[in-house]
């Protein structure tokens, strides 16, 4: 039986679903660092696409790549818990003010440098943004397919893949070859959640700078324990055209950012006392909006 | 030459709302940047699709016409759509944000190495000066979007990279023909020069699309929930709202991620945008997100146990109370006085 290289793409992004009123600031727009950073929920659901396969055919192995401040080294350990492999934060200054393609470059850059991959899987796309576009840009910036909106691997044989799709307004089953990128749906089935052997086994997980900022000693464990190292690259461990990373290497700017505030229209404030509900349904009636 | 290109989306030869809705925003684009509309088309059986279009003001139409580019497939319509850039070098493109368009878009834009945003609530033309390279820029587009899960809203705009491509959602634009008689140009692609076999390496084994979605776009009367509806049993009171008024049942992003709906029904900026004459909020805390999708309702009714809910704000009526009380009480007191 086969055993594949899987890479997943996963983002730690702010937790922008419910913004809660301890997030607004008093002029009503929202406060961005009291946002919990979270793995990306439809990267979560492309990490359980990987762990099926490698549940299926022993010898697998899943990597997380992730790009992002330090601190997005938790992913990859939100990863280790639910049984990947390993993972790699891709983590520089150079890639500060990256846009959606430059993003993409330099994440198509580092998986070059990751060795041959069967399987690219992400998240369709990442609820700070929205935009849907790096799994795309990553396919195409290392010249493979891309199958985009997956929500389940209906069959897997060598090389053939046979993936349910789900669209705007319907559904597709498509078949081809590895390899290949595809992007996850939120629909596809939830990651599973962490195990409790593994938790223990990587809780201690860091990268270089983790460490280095922990000011502890836990060295004697880091050089018996090799699966603790999370692995860490700049700009200097893949190689890149500057003029392809960060804000330079970015086609779109944003020009300018308006936070949103409330304005207030004359509402009609009523009770949910029987009579102002049923003087309410009245005047719609009477206005002809309803009836 | 430099013009403004809208990729046509195709589904068993009828163009996609939302491109025509696309060309009626490329026609005013044009014509502020004095320059042509172009409409691209790739599928089979395109016969009718020119007398779709040209009547929105398409100036000149491509077809890409073979059977092996009917359904979409990503690789031969990405090749099609680039080769077709490259010759003509539009400066501004605009797709859908439909299933095909954010499958096409960011693929043809990394091969452009041209910027793409996602999403647009609004689309303009203005000016932008560069202080740090003390360069003024004539006549961007202003790609307009909410962002951060809708709580600002930014302007992206592509200073030095061609085509400014931008995806739009269903909705968003208004669609209005031109002219029933405009004279467009229709341009045959010779298929072969575009496309390569080696492009053609997805099987598609089974495809299945709805003709009939929900309406919810054209219902008069939207009923919709939020999270603080609280489960699918409590969904139901809305379904009977809308059903004896007249109307459909809607959600927000929360209900859906909730689980309590299908994701069909969402509104909102990653969901449909509709314009009823009465929107009745339920437990929908009203981020802009949701706002950018139903704000242009003629009535709002908001229904939260929260008294600061946001929806609040622009709303018509605020009830605040429990939906499993209120609504009840509606369907009476409509009931009771329509009869």
């Amino acid at each position: 039986m086969k055993a594949y290289s899987i890479i997943v793409l996963a983002k730690q992004v702010p937790d922008t679903r419910n913004v809660g009123k301890d997030a607004m600031k008093a002029d009503g727009t929202v406060n961005r660092a009291a946002l919990p950073a979270i793995f990306n929920p439809e990267d979560l659901n492309a990490l359980e696409q990987a762990l099926r396969i490698k549940d299926r055919y022993p010898g697998t192995t899943v990597k997380i790549l992730t790009m992002g401040p330090v601190r997005a080294a938790e992913v990859i350990r939100e990863g280790l818990y639910r049984g990947a492999d390993g993972g790699i934060l891709l983590t520089d200054r150079a890639f500060a003010g990256s846009d959606t393609l430059a993003t993409s470059y330099a994440l198509s850059q580092a998986i070059k440098k990751m060795g041959k991959t069967d399987l690219i899987i992400a998240g369709r796309q990442a609820i700070d943004g929205d935009t849907a576009q790096v799994g795309p840009q990553v396919a195409e910036k290392l010249n493979m397919l891309q199958i985009t909106y997956v929500e389940e691997v209906a069959e897997l044989k060598n090389d053939t893949i046979i993936l349910k799709r789900r669209l705007d307004r319907g559904v597709e089953t498509v078949k081809c070859k590895l390899p290949l990128v595809m992007t996850v749906n939120g629909t596809a089935p939830e990651c599973r959640v962490r195990n409790a052997k593994l938790l223990m086994q990587y809780k201690r997980a860091r990268t270089i700078t983790e460490l280095q900022r922990e000011n502890e000693d836990y060295t004697h464990l880091y050089n018996e324990r090799s699966d603790l190292n999370i692995a860490e690259w700049t700009v200097n461990d893949i190689e890149t055209d500057s003029s392809q990373l960060g804000l330079t290497g970015s086609p779109t700017k944003v020009k300018t950012i308006v936070n949103v505030v409330l304005q207030a229209k004359d509402s009609k404030v009523i009770s949910d006392s029987d009579a102002d509900i049923e003087n309410m349904m009245i005047e719609l009636i009477d206005s002809h909006v309803i009836g | 030459m430099n013009n403004v290109f809208v990729y046509c989306e195709i589904e068993d030869g009828q163009v996609a709302e939302v491109s025509l809705e696309l060309l009626t925003k490329g026609r005013t684009l044009a014509n502020e940047l004095a320059c042509s509309l172009e409409a691209i088309a790739v599928g089979h059986n395109l016969e009718g699709v020119a007398a779709q279009v040209i009547p929105y003001g398409v100036d000149t139409l491509y077809l890409a016409d073979d059977k092996r580019l009917y359904p979409y497939q990503t690789l031969p319509h990405t090749s099609v759509v680039v080769k077709l850039f490259r010759e003509k070098e539009p400066q501004i493109a605009l797709l859908g944000a439909t299933s095909i368009g954010r499958d096409l878009g960011p693929r043809v834009s990394s091969a452009l190495n041209s910027g793409l945003t996602a999403d647009c609530t609004s689309l303009e033309i203005g000016t932008h000066f560069d202080r740090r390279a003390n360069k003024n820029y004539e006549s961007l587009l202003y790609q307009i979007r909410p962002a951060f899960g809708g709580n600002i809203i930014a302007t992206i705009i592509n200073p030095d990279h061609r085509p400014q491509m931008a995806t739009v959602r269903e909705g968003v634009m208004k669609k209005s023909i031109l002219d029933p008689k405009y004279k467009g140009k229709v341009v045959q692609l010779n298929v072969a020069d575009y496309v390569d076999d080696s492009d053609f390496v997805v099987e598609i084994i089974e495809r299945h699309i709805e003709k009939s979605r929900l309406n919810i776009k054209g219902a008069p009367i939207i009923v919709a929930g939020g999270y603080g509806v609280g489960s699918k049993e409590n969904f139901n009171l809305l379904f009977e709202l809308a059903e004896v008024l007249g109307g459909e049942v809607g959600a927000s992003r929360a209900a859906i991620d909730a689980g309590y709906v299908d994701s069909a029904r969402q509104i909102g900026q990653t969901g449909i945008t509709v314009r009823p004459k009465l929107y009745i909020a339920c437990g929908i805390s009203g981020q802009i997100q949701h706002r950018a999708g139903m704000e242009q309702s003629a009535q709002i009714i908001a229904i939260n146990t929260d008294p600061e809910a946001p929806i609040n704000s622009i709303a018509d009526y605020v009830i605040t109370g429990s939906i499993t009380d209120i609504i009840p009480k509606m369907i009476k007191y409509y009931k009771k006085n329509t009869k």
